[in-house]
């Protein structure tokens, strides 16, 4: 496909259309997810099951006047937000729904998509330098080592699948994965690299994309208890509106990620009917179970998540790591 | 080494015990009471502003002896009452409760020996004006007689 100006436009309108109403939607299924966990109804009183909650949230926004504090760097202030978007919305372009439903594929779409994710950590840090406020700036320097700590594991696992299908273009990695269920890179019994430690691959990258996301329970970043909301306490309007949207669009590309290297993208278990539906399925199971997760477990300490990070995640992705390649060099 | 690998081991699975129990209680029904669209019926010993009894007729079983008036400590009750031409008791003519000095002792009710108070189960009680939490409890049960 020819790259030209209008399929530029359109696919970046598509992409933004697509994560503003994930976004916003996902806060609403977040907020019923929560609320039936916790055994209460939770938004039902604007339209059927809440559903007009989020448009409305969106107005009230938008209504509010943007305040900048005293004392904050103007232009980084103004910056933040838009950084924090920016990122999430790009990475849409080059991820592949199905066959033939992708804006731009590019033969090192995990790359990209892996600078464009430490791009997102960036926007935190300006946004709490910037806001001039201690809280903002404890969260920044929190937001910053974590995702140190978190980008290591979640890149030694990638280059994994990476390794497995011999190319950094996710199509080509979810091509190598489409014949059957046994192919997938979460559990390839068949396929390239006959790695039983696979699953636990898959468990390492699921971990470090909740912490790259900055999920509960390693939202560390805006630990309400301690700092107030962290690195967005100044913000308001729709500067709070866009870190809000961001952080869901990272989680819907965090699910991206994960289906695409582990699961096998749009391709079937059982190799019928693939397309762009076994893709929403999985994705929107994971999303699920991000959600799940935040309504299960309490926030960790920052020791015991560099710890995770540093002690666990790192040695077992770098174990796995070798033992792909043997396996590789074996078959 | 093992010990490493065993703590591994213990924290993933204390961890998936954790999401099963979230995975059990999201699938049950919901504890709570929408309040303004649903109400919950008030429990027997419930204590809400006091309440005329009416007899059988419908009309108050107070006589007006006044010993409620004497028995509240912060003054909240004022009786009317009057002999009807003819008759040979005092009949109940207003009722008024100031329920802004009102602390809900119950000493009303107590000392009542004709069981003709007794407390509502009246919650819904909210108002910018403080006249509103005057009642005349002789009124109400006008109101109330069918």
């Amino acid at each position: 496909m020819r790259l030209t100006l209008i399929n530029v436009i359109v696919a970046v309108v598509i992409a933004i259309a697509f994560a503003a109403v994930n976004a916003a939607y996902l806060v609403w299924a977040e907020r019923r997810g929560a609320a039936r966990i916790q055994r209460r109804p939770g938004p039902n009183i604007n339209g059927p099951f809440g559903l007009l909650q989020p448009p409305l949230d969106g107005i009230k926004l938008m209504a509010k006047q943007l305040t900048i504090p005293g004392g904050a760097d103007r232009i980084l202030f103004i910056i933040a937000p838009i950084l924090a978007m920016f990122p999430a919305i790009t990475s849409f372009v080059t991820i592949p729904f199905s066959e033939t439903i992708v804006a731009k594929n590019m033969n090192v779409g995990v790359l990209m998509i892996f600078a464009f994710a430490s791009l997102g950590s960036m926007s935190l840090l300006i946004a709490g330098f910037s806001s001039r406020n201690k809280y903002s700036m404890m969260s920044s320097v929190r937001a910053v080592s974590q995702a140190v700590a978190y980008e290591i594991p979640m890149l030694i696992t990638a280059i994994t699948v990476v390794m497995i299908a011999g190319s950094p273009d996710l199509m080509e990695i979810v091509r190598q994965q489409s014949p059957s269920i046994l192919h997938w890179n979460i559990f390839p019994l068949l396929g390239n690299s006959h790695n039983i430690l696979m699953p636990l691959a898959f468990l390492i990258f699921f971990v470090c994309t909740l912490a790259e996301t900055n999920r509960a329970p390693f939202d560390l970043g805006e630990a309400e208890s301690e700092l107030v909301a962290g690195f967005h306490t100044e913000y308001g309007s729709m500067g709070f509106g866009l870190f809000f949207m961001a952080e869901y669009a990272n989680i819907v590309i965090g699910s991206c990620m994960t289906t695409i290297l582990f699961l096998g993208g749009w391709s079937c278990p059982f190799g019928l009917f693939p397309g762009v539906w076994w893709f929403i399925l999985k994705l929107y199971l994971l999303i699920a179970t991000f959600i799940w997760i935040r309504w299960t477990f309490p926030r960790t300490t920052i020791y015991g998540l560099l710890n995770l990070s540093w002690k666990i995640l790192i040695p077992l992705s770098l174990a796995n790591l070798l033992l792909t390649a043997g396996l590789i060099k074996v078959f | 080494m093992v010990a490493y690998f065993t703590e591994i081991y213990n924290g993933l699975v204390s961890l998936l015990v954790g999401m099963g129990i979230t995975f059990k209680e999201f699938f049950k029904p919901t504890v709570t009471v929408a309040y303004p669209y649903e109400t919950l019926t008030m429990c027997a010993r419930y204590r809400g502003h006091i309440e005329l009894v009416p007899d059988d007729e419908g009309n108050p079983r107070c006589v007006v002896c006044g010993l409620c008036e004497k028995a509240c400590p912060s003054n909240c009750i004022s009786l009317g009452g009057e002999k009807p031409e003819g008759g040979k008791k005092k009949v109940l003519t207003s009722y008024v409760l100031d329920f802004t000095r009102c602390s809900l002792c119950g000493s009303c009710v107590e000392a009542c020996t004709f069981g003709a108070i007794d407390f509502s189960k009246e919650y819904n009680l909210a108002s910018r004006r403080k006249e509103d939490f005057i009642f005349d409890l002789y009124k109400r049960l006008e109101e109330r007689r069918p």
